[in-house]
């Protein structure tokens, strides 16, 4: 917490940390302040890093007894299943983990949307962010793709044909993502270097995202500005690093229940049928992390149109801190703010839904409308309610809504 | 190859002539001021020509890179294929693998061809006459790949009688052409011949 330079204690320190400061960055993330009163939506940024090692390790592992070709990697899955050592527990390690880095990514955006942390002067940290989560959809992808099963072709056979929306050079594209003229073994192999490249692109951008998080520090659920450090801040250890550690645990039963008891729910039956290029499965559907996404783009009834509106539902999302434009950052001061940001969660759970079902009827409608609110609620409800909306004054310090006005007279005599 | 080495070779030569252009240009107004000693029109030119040639090189060095993920000579090496189509009864199908892709051989009923033939072209969302897109009217012979995101379609099925793709809801008529739902274009016919009256050779 202290302000002055850091200085190590062993003439040793000493003599590396002039060479290289490692030691006084250990000191720096120790001492770090932050805030008093972050609740248990902060603890997911450490759930995540956590969850980012954990499928590199377990998937550096599958690599080892992986084949990535056409004729042998489904072969080369069940004996990874069977066979080898450990093999089923590592797998589902991989497969569920994946789904449980998707689920606390989720709740991480949405707990940067609710209490602001996207705004001034956080922009960086969170278009980092984003750009993690393109490469962990992207990764996503890749891996699913890779033990050939009905759905891992067929998933690539779709979302590799989004590109042949794109005008004139649609068919060279795909043809140069597949190595061919349709998915098939080339597509493999390259799908399998860059799932094993995009995790280490992912971890620099980490890097980034928190070097970025700490020249502001942690935004909070008052979502005013503190000082720091200041009676207002805790050191990161060990304060926030057990308050992690608590939630981690009960983030990992969660993770381990599925493992050991549901391994294959969240998966879909027809990946354990070989991939077959003339059948395409009665009902294809992504991960259930992608439904959202999904849903969109089937409910444009044009398929470059389709393509369009869903990247720009990704990509929207860069453009937040901008199209915000209310000062206040936490949503408990923002009355109306609040109502809208609940119905956006229920549009995206409804959009997964959808995305779930087949493209008829009713579910087509519902998929309609949710798209259309999906846009309305970033391009039209946010801009405006910067403008429209009454906020609940803010407190002068962090401590006020807890201790009440003695606290607050007391700080105005400081 | 040839066509990517005579797309960077274009580039090349049309960057050259760029830079001899601007060269002469540069060099008149340097000659103009030089008696001003303004020299940093010239040092400006310098250092875009340098950034220009180091990104020529940059995007050499870079294509084989890229080109690498195009397909590759043994996957091109398997572009065509014979099918016996002696066996195919009438009103049945059979699904073929040509280039990794199935490709549907259809030998089509009278009611088919006649369905097929007598759609008002105005009603179609790629209007192409049935005519065009058969060699015999009987055999029809179009790539199994819905032209929307690339599923294969499932026959006899939709409300037109021909294809319906489950995958996101295209309906095709009994000559392989979209008819309602996200699909752009008719189902694609590859490049096929009739060796003689029962082998075909597709590509």
């Amino acid at each position: 917490m202290s302000e002055e330079k850091y200085v190590p204690k062993s003439k040793l320190g000493q003599w590396f940390d002039s060479r290289l400061p490692l030691l006084t960055l250990a000191h720096h993330i120790n001492d770090y302040p932050t805030p008093k009163n972050l609740n248990y939506w902060w603890t997911f940024g450490g759930i995540l890093t956590f969850f980012l090692i954990i499928q590199i390790i377990t998937g550096l592992v599958l690599a080892m007894h992986y084949v990535a070709h056409a004729d042998l990697a489904f072969g080369s899955v069940e004996h990874i299943m069977r066979d080898v050592n450990y093999g089923w527990l590592i797998r589902y390690l991989h497969a569920n983990g994946s789904s449980m880095f998707f689920l606390a990514v989720y709740i991480h955006i949405f707990r940067a949307l609710f209490y602001g942390s996207y705004k001034a002067p956080r922009e960086i940290i969170w278009i980092i962010g984003m750009l993690i989560y393109l490469l962990m959809m992207a990764t996503a992808f890749m891996g699913y793709v890779l033990p050939w099963g009905q759905m891992s072709f067929w998933a690539a056979t779709v979302i590799t044909n989004l590109f042949s929306a794109i005008p004139l050079v649609g068919d060279s594209i795909t043809s140069w993502l597949w190595g061919g003229y349709a998915v098939g073994s080339p597509t493999l192999t390259r799908f399998f270097s860059l799932h094993y490249l995009f995790p280490f692109l992912i971890f620099g951008l980490v890097i980034l995202h928190i070097w970025a998080l700490h020249i502001p520090g942690n935004n909070n659920p008052v979502g005013i500005d503190i000082k720091k450090p200041s009676k207002e801040t805790v050191p990161f250890h060990p304060y926030i690093i057990i308050k992690d550690f608590y939630a981690l645990l009960i983030f990992l039963i969660i993770f381990l229940g599925f493992v050991f008891f549901v391994p294959n729910v969240l998966g879909h039956p027809d990946n354990y049928i070989e991939a077959n290029p003339m059948v395409t499965p009665s009902h294809i559907v992504p991960e259930w992390y992608l439904l959202p996404f999904y849903a969109i783009l089937r409910s444009v009834p044009d398929k470059l149109g389709g393509v369009v509106v869903m990247f720009a539902a990704v990509f929207i999302l860069m453009f937040l801190p901008w199209l915000d434009t209310s000062k206040v950052r936490s949503a408990v001061f923002r009355p109306l703010y609040k109502v809208f940001f609940w119905i956006l969660v229920i549009d995206v759970i409804v959009l997964g839904y959808i995305g779930a079902k087949p493209p008829e009827g009713m579910y087509l409608i519902i998929g309609r409308i949710s798209t259309i609110y999906y846009f309305v609620h970033f391009i039209v409800i946010m801009p405006l309610l910067g403008f429209k909306e009454k906020t609940i004054p803010l407190p002068l310090s962090i401590s006020d809504p807890v201790l009440g006005d003695e606290s607050k007279l007391s700080s105005e005599k400081q | 190859m040839s066509s990517s080495y005579a797309f960077l070779t274009t580039v090349i030569v049309l960057l050259i002539i760029f830079l001899y252009l601007s060269w002469v240009f540069v060099s008149i107004k340097v000659v103009d001021k030089e008696q001003k000693k303004e020299t940093s029109e010239r040092r400006d030119f310098l250092f875009t020509a340098s950034y220009a040639l180091g990104a020529v090189g940059v995007g050499a060095a870079v294509w084989p890179l890229i080109d690498q993920m195009n397909p590759d000579a043994s996957v091109k090496a398997l572009a065509t294929t014979e099918v016996d189509i002696s066996t195919v009864g009438l009103g049945k199908t059979i699904t073929v693998l040509w280039r990794g892709k199935p490709v549907f051989i259809r030998r089509r009923t009278q009611e088919e061809i006649s369905k097929a033939q007598n759609v008002n072209l105005s009603e179609l969302i790629d209007p192409q006459k049935d005519e065009d897109r058969v060699k015999k009217s009987e055999w029809l012979i179009m790539t199994g790949v819905c032209t929307h995101l690339g599923c294969v379609p499932l026959g006899e099925k939709g409300d037109f009688g021909g294809w319906f793709c489950p995958c996101h809801g295209s309906h095709y008529d009994t000559s392989g052409r979209i008819r309602k739902g996200p699909a752009p274009t008719n189902l694609e016919i590859p490049k096929y011949e009739f060796v003689d009256n029962n082998t075909i050779k597709i590509g």
